[in-house]
């Protein structure tokens, strides 16, 4: 994707986004004893054995690490419930399925580093890999539809880290299509000077709704610094 | 795992101060221009990093007392915190807690000196437009308006030596001295250099905290 590689045009680099998510709650079950921590991100424990806890991500990969405990794989990461979302992906090519936010770096870190925590780990891999892919396609096929008329796109439900992929090449090509769309740009192509000045004609105003809860996504022209 | 909501939500919930931090370093990363330094926010993660460290050992505590008013070098903290934690190993605290509080440790760190360093990254990008404008100086810390000042006098040093001084008499320096009088020395540069601005009129990601109906653009 344009600009991925290139750290100085995306806000986030894919680490960043990975450490962002290491923050997400899991649960765990220790098998040692250890008094709370009292941390500077937040209070956990205190940890007994084969009771089940909540710690963030980082947390719970440190203690996996360490072979102090088993992280329970999160409801979404099932069989059933992604075979559900892969169909209903491929069935709505204009809409993505609501998924976790950091789904994409939450399931690659729990392949990383508790692959035999999650059951069925390899078709659950390759269901989380289809999905990414279906997603990612529609994403791409949304992106031929941009145009110097488009104000806004509305993408619900998209992840963390395919936001993150599609951000740079995306503001740039609208504001290359906003810039030489300008009245100034038109103007200056037409020499004559006898026309009058083309009032900014930006289509009709779109209604954009925006209903999910939370994780919708859209792309809207910040006027500031209004003309 | 609750992450099917949306983590800026979350993080508007919960009151830790790294969220809090979090939540600063995201908007200061996607913002284009600077955006107003949240002290006290600062202020307290430090304290609490000095907290946490305290319980390592005391050379450490007392480097953050030291730097306080100053942004944190990296490298002596890196070298602080290598010594503390074998300080704290010694005392026969438990090796797996002690690597865990590191981690912790590491990772609010790093928030807070990405957090920095991009506001510093940004004021010597706009040093000028910045100096310009007392609302942008007003969102500066202290030690960030320091340093901007710094990077200003540095940068007009600069242009005199290399620029000003090798122009023929008539330019040079009788240029400056009527500039000078007329108008402020900032403006004498401006004259030279497009002042690199933050480009506010752009297209930006948003997303929704909450559902927001019917959303009309033009009100925006």
């Amino acid at each position: 994707m344009a600009g991925q590689s290139d750290p100085h045009l995306s806000l986030f680099s894919p680490s960043e986004v990975e450490f962002v998510a290491e923050d997400e709650v899991v649960e765990i079950v220790p098998n040692i004893r250890m008094d709370a921590l009292n941390m500077i991100c937040g209070d956990f424990g205190p940890f007994f054995p084969q009771i089940p806890s909540k710690v963030p991500l980082w947390l719970a990969v440190a203690l996996k690490k360490r072979g102090k405990c088993t992280i329970r794989t999160p409801d979404w990461m099932t069989v059933d419930r992604l075979t559900q979302v892969l169909e209903a992906e491929r069935e709505s090519p204009r809409e993505f399925q609501p998924l976790p936010f950091h789904y994409i770096e939450i399931s690659k870190l729990l392949f990383d580093h508790a692959r035999e925590d999650i059951s069925d780990a390899y078709l659950v891999r390759s269901l989380i890999e289809d999905i990414r892919d279906v997603r990612f396609h529609k994403v791409e096929t949304g992106l031929e539809t941009i145009s110097g008329r488009t104000h806004a796109v509305k993408l619900k439900n998209l992840s963390a880290m395919e936001v993150n992929i599609v951000r740079p090449f995306m503001v740039r090509t609208l504001q290359a299509f906003y810039k030489h769309d300008s009245p100034e740009m038109i103007q200056q192509g037409d020499n004559t000077g006898s026309r009058p000045t083309q009032v900014a004609d930006r289509g009709p105003r779109e209604k954009v709704d925006v209903k999910s809860h939370s994780t919708s996504f859209s792309f809207l022209q910040r006027d500031l610094r209004r003309r | 795992m609750s992450s099917w909501d949306d983590d800026d939500e979350s993080a508007s919930a919960a009151t830790t101060d790294v969220e809090l931090l979090k939540r600063a370093w995201r908007n200061e990363k996607a913002a284009p221009e600077v955006l107003r330094f949240d002290k006290d926010l600062v202020d307290r993660v430090r304290e609490q990093i000095q907290l946490l460290v305290r319980h390592f050992s005391c050379p450490i505590f007392f480097f953050f007392r030291c730097s306080c008013g100053g942004s944190l070098t990296v490298r002596d903290v890196v070298v602080r915190q290598e010594e503390t934690l074998d300080d704290f190993t010694d005392s026969g605290v438990d090796d797996l807690v002690v690597s865990l509080y590191q981690m912790d440790l590491d990772r609010t760190l790093f928030l807070l000196r990405s957090y920095l360093r991009l506001r510093l990254q940004k004021i010597e990008k706009y040093t000028m437009h910045i100096s310009r404008s007392q609302d942008l100086k007003d969102r500066l810390s202290e030690q960030e308006q320091k340093f901007a000042k710094s990077c200003g006098e540095i940068m007009e040093k600069h242009l005199k030596q290399s620029v000003l001084s090798k122009l023929p008499y008539g330019y040079g320096d009788e240029f400056v001295t009527k500039q000078s009088l007329s108008s402020t020395e900032d403006d004498m540069i401006f004259i030279f250099l497009p002042v690199p601005e933050p480009q506010l009129d752009t297209f930006v990601f948003c997303k929704t905290k909450s559902d927001v109906g019917a959303f009309q653009l033009d009100d925006m």
